[in-house]
């Protein structure tokens, strides 16, 4: 038999040990297939370590990849942080893309000092707009955000092939589904020159310094944890639950939709329907791989992109299928939620019929 | 008190019993005998360690040391099987819990032959089942309705069913949680007057209790634990209240007294106040608190207090009604405004509603005013002075934690009630709400709680004090009402009353049967 003893209060070391952890044993159980698949251990990993970190291109792409999971973690991250569970970040990057075309495009002109601003306004404002429905639902009716949040991210998603296919379709496009490209004065800069990466990782870095501040140096964090940790308490001493939610609500679709900015207005250029290969999604597992930390979720966010980044050049190098990234992805959520364990009771193992006890 | 049955044999031993969790020694070489027809009350605060012991002797828990010896059918002791509550069943050893183990949804009877049937009988066996206890009934003086579901019966008759199903076993041994806590006098005694006749009959009865007049009333023997272990073990004709109170805290207890009061003008005024629906409705609600005093509200458990308590801690809109604070309208006030005009509310669940058990004892104290400019400026947190307020908190109302930094859950219910009292007294409200203060605190944080409450009083301020207590009522109020089934009793003068006229008014009668 096995008992669950609960912990006292958890150390910093131990908060960082735990994701750490879970990742070595993500990469270890992912050994077994790529073992069947005919790898050598030492050599794949080696790959995947030379193709996120082994040159300066290497190491650009892999932070141009952690770009929009940085945004989209944060997003996981503040919402969760308030028990709000948005799982519509998918959604809401699309949402944001969309909108920093409808303006970066053409629609409006003038000088990049302007044009910029108010791609990264509109996109943000998108995202938080999508959000705000769920949320109001969830605050107004009870609906469960969860299915409500999921659920839209397929429905911005057609609504967006809908118009790629249609109203704002590129005419110059030869017919392809995307759409005009982002002016030049519109575009995120680049950092580096031949590079692809771009100022929204500088976005991103602010956005989570931001967060971090937020939660824990202001009346709204302090009301945020409040909410997440014991609602009803909250309520009963006074704190405005609901505006509390719906901020948190605004604030977690701004992010999500501020990684959709970066995707179109720093790397793309233009929208597709298949801008985002599941940054939404993995934006959850960054958040709950960094413990819901906004710092935590930078590291997180740089792990998870040097997986992907360097998966795609083991693949390229020895033929197996890229998947394996979203394998160890996968594992490394799993090892995190069940580590969370760990960090909460201490487990013993112990004859049967005691199974009951437990401190009075 | 009651007559003690000298010379009859032994028919149960807990020998020298030991169990500790992690640091924690719950009991320490503990040893009980209980010998045949013999009413034992288990006395001692919230964490002495009753509740383990008894949970030892019924196979819920091991011991690390030590034994539990059993009498079958009148032969000499033996020892049960460590950690089988089905061996202790076997045995003969009943337990009714605190919280009743029935399945709500089936009929009293069901309940009674629940795991008394093999799985392999193609016919339950009703008939003789019904006979035997149509018998044991009829004996004791349990009456119950066998056909009706659990959920249509009263928390005694549940109760009632569960000593039945016990005596159904044939149980010689019997074992009560706290089982005066969801009764009304009336059905307390009315229980005791039926463990006095089983016990005549041979039944041995453990009962645990805190409550000293009852175990002094209906015990013949008195054992005492505190800190985990047995501190006296005396016949009752030894025992007195005083005697029993210090033993069980360990120190002399001071009396909180309440001098007499001035009462001024009514303060906080309900009128024809409705809210809710089903069980915990309320129903044209009057209510006038004047300043100065302490309006007492008694009731037994689950009659509309706690729906009372939500009304006026602005967590429910009353459906029609009005109430005021001076000339202050508060009919769709929110918790918020509550406290903004100086009503402080002391929730009864103070795990679930009182604080922030992630949040540090700091961040606790400064939850309900973290927008007055003491505690931020611009929006922004002023940690320093928030932390110092806590320090002068934590010391004027003696809150143990380690630090002002430390989270709140892992303070003892004591201290987290402390918390509660100090955030909100501190403001010196004029209206304080306390519903269920000093449930499930020991003897030291309930006068702490006492004080706080009187403290406030006698510097003008109008209390609510919600309870099932009746003690602590008569103690602290200067006027009682008695609300049942979501109607409230006009509030009579504490020295008109006495407890068996709130007794009658708890359980449903009008004043006039009562008088």
């Amino acid at each position: 038999m096995i008992r669950f003893e609960p912990r006292g209060p958890v150390g910093v070391s131990r908060m960082i040990a735990v994701p750490v952890v879970a990742a070595v044993v993500a990469l270890i159980l992912a050994a077994v297939p790529m073992m069947f698949a005919g790898l050598s251990i030492f050599e794949a990993y080696g790959l995947m370590v030379t193709g996120a970190f082994g040159s300066l291109f290497a190491f650009t792409e892999m932070l141009t990849r952690a770009t929009p999971l940085i945004l989209t973690g944060l997003a996981a991250a503040v919402a969760f942080r308030a028990k709000l569970w948005n799982i519509g970040a998918e959604g809401q990057l699309y949402a944001g893309a969309l909108a920093a075309v409808a303006i970066g495009t053409g629609v409006v002109s003038g000088p990049s000092y302007i044009l910029i601003p108010a791609v990264v306004l509109a996109g943000a404002l998108a995202g938080g707009l999508v959000m705000l429905g769920p949320t109001l639902l969830k605050t107004r009716l009870g609906v469960d955000e969860v299915v409500t949040t999921l659920l839209l991210n397929f429905v911005i998603l057609l609504f967006v092939q809908m118009m790629l296919e249609g109203p704002m379709q590129d005419p110059m496009g030869m017919g392809w589904p995307q759409s005009e490209p982002v002016l030049d004065e519109a575009a995120l800069p680049k950092l580096m020159a031949r590079m692809r990466i771009h100022w929204g990782l500088i976005l991103a870095l602010v956005a989570a310094l931001g967060v971090y501040f937020l939660l824990k140096r202001t009346v709204w964090g302090f009301e945020i944890r409040a909410v997440g940790e014991n609602a009803a308490a909250a309520r009963h001493a006074g704190i405005p639950v609901t505006a509390t939610f719906i901020r948190v609500g605004l604030l977690s679709g701004a992010l999500a939709g501020l990684a959709g900015v970066g995707e179109v207005a720093g790397l793309k250029g233009y929208l597709t329907a298949d801008l985002s290969p599941g940054f939404g999604y993995s934006g959850i597992v960054v958040a709950m791989l960094a413990g819901l930390s906004p710092i935590g979720v930078v590291f997180a966010a740089l792990f998870i992109a040097s997986i992907f980044v360097g998966a795609d050049s083991m693949s390229r190098a020895t033929g197996v299928s890229n998947y394996l990234a979203d394998l160890i992805v996968a594992m490394a959520l799993l090892s995190v939620l069940v580590s969370g364990l760990f960090l909460r009771f201490k487990i013993r193992f112990v004859g049967a019929n005691t199974t009951r006890e437990a401190a009075e | 008190m009651v007559h003690s049955p000298s010379d009859a044999p032994l028919v149960l031993k807990l020998d020298g019993i030991t169990k500790r969790f992690g640091a924690l020694t719950a009991n320490g070489d503990v040893t009980l005998e209980l010998k045949q027809g013999e009413i034992l009350a288990l006395l001692g605060e919230n964490g002495a360690g009753k509740t383990t012991l008894m949970n030892i002797l019924f196979g819920h828990y091991v011991a690390d040391e030590g034994n539990v010896l059993v009498a079958r059918d009148g032969q000499r002791l033996a020892e049960l099987e460590p950690g089988s509550p089905h061996a202790a069943l076997e045995a003969g050893i009943g337990m009714v819990h605190q919280h009743f183990t029935l399945a709500e949804n089936l009929s009293a009877l069901d309940n009674i032959l629940l795991g008394t049937e093999a799985l392999s009988a193609l016919k339950s066996a009703r008939a003789p089942a019904q006979k035997k206890l149509a018998e044991l009934m009829a004996r004791s003086g349990l009456a119950v309705n066998l056909d009706m579901r659990v959920s249509q019966l009263s928390v005694g008759e549940k109760q009632r069913i569960e000593i039945l199903k016990a005596l159904y076993r044939d149980a010689r041994v019997l074992v009560l949680d706290e089982p005066t806590a969801v009764l009304t006098p009336q059905e307390s005694e009315t229980l005791f007057a039926t463990l006095k006749k089983l016990s005549a009959e041979g039944l041995g009865i453990i009962f645990i209790s805190h409550k000293l007049a009852e175990v002094i009333a209906s015990s013949h023997r008195i054992a005492v634990l505190r800190g985990g272990r047995k501190v006296a073990d005396l016949p009752t004709e030894a025992c007195d209240q005083r005697q029993l109170a210090e033993l069980m805290v360990g120190h002399e207890i001071t009396e909180t007294v309440r001098e007499p009061g001035h009462a001024g003008e009514p303060l906080f005024v309900m009128t024809g106040v409705s809210a809710g629906h089903g069980r915990e409705a309320l129903h044209d609600i009057y209510m006038d608190l004047k300043s100065g005093e302490i309006l007492g509200i008694a009731g037994v458990s689950g009659n509309g207090q706690t729906m009372l308590a939500r009304v006026i801690s602005g967590l429910e809109t009353p459906a029609q009604g009005t109430m005021t604070l001076g000339n202050r309208n508060l009919d769709h006030a929110s918790a918020r405004m509550m406290i903004d005009i100086g009503l402080a509310r002391i929730p009864e669940d103070r795990h679930h509603d009182g604080i922030v058990g992630a949040m540090s004892v700091s961040e606790n104290l400064a939850i309900e005013a973290i927008r007055k400019p003491e505690n931020q400026q611009y929006g922004l947190l002023r940690f320093s002075a928030m932390r110092e307020r806590a320090r002068k908190l934590i010391k004027a109302y003696d809150i143990r934690c380690q630090s002002e930094d430390s989270p709140a859950r892992l303070l003892s219910g004591g201290n987290i009630q402390k918390i509660v009292l100090a955030r909100t007294l501190e403001t010196e409200p004029k209206v304080v709400l306390a519903a269920q203060p000093s449930r499930g605190l020991d003897v030291g944080a309930t006068s702490d709680v006492h004080k706080r409450l009187l403290a406030a009083r006698g510097r003008g301020a109008g209390v609510i004090l919600i309870s099932e207590d009746l003690d602590e009522l008569m103690r602290l109020s200067d006027r009682i009402a008695v609300i049942h089934r979501g109607h409230l009793s006009a509030a009579e003068p504490t020295e008109t009353l006495d407890r068996g006229t709130l007794g009658l008014r708890m359980a449903g009668h009008s004043g006039k049967d009562a008088a």
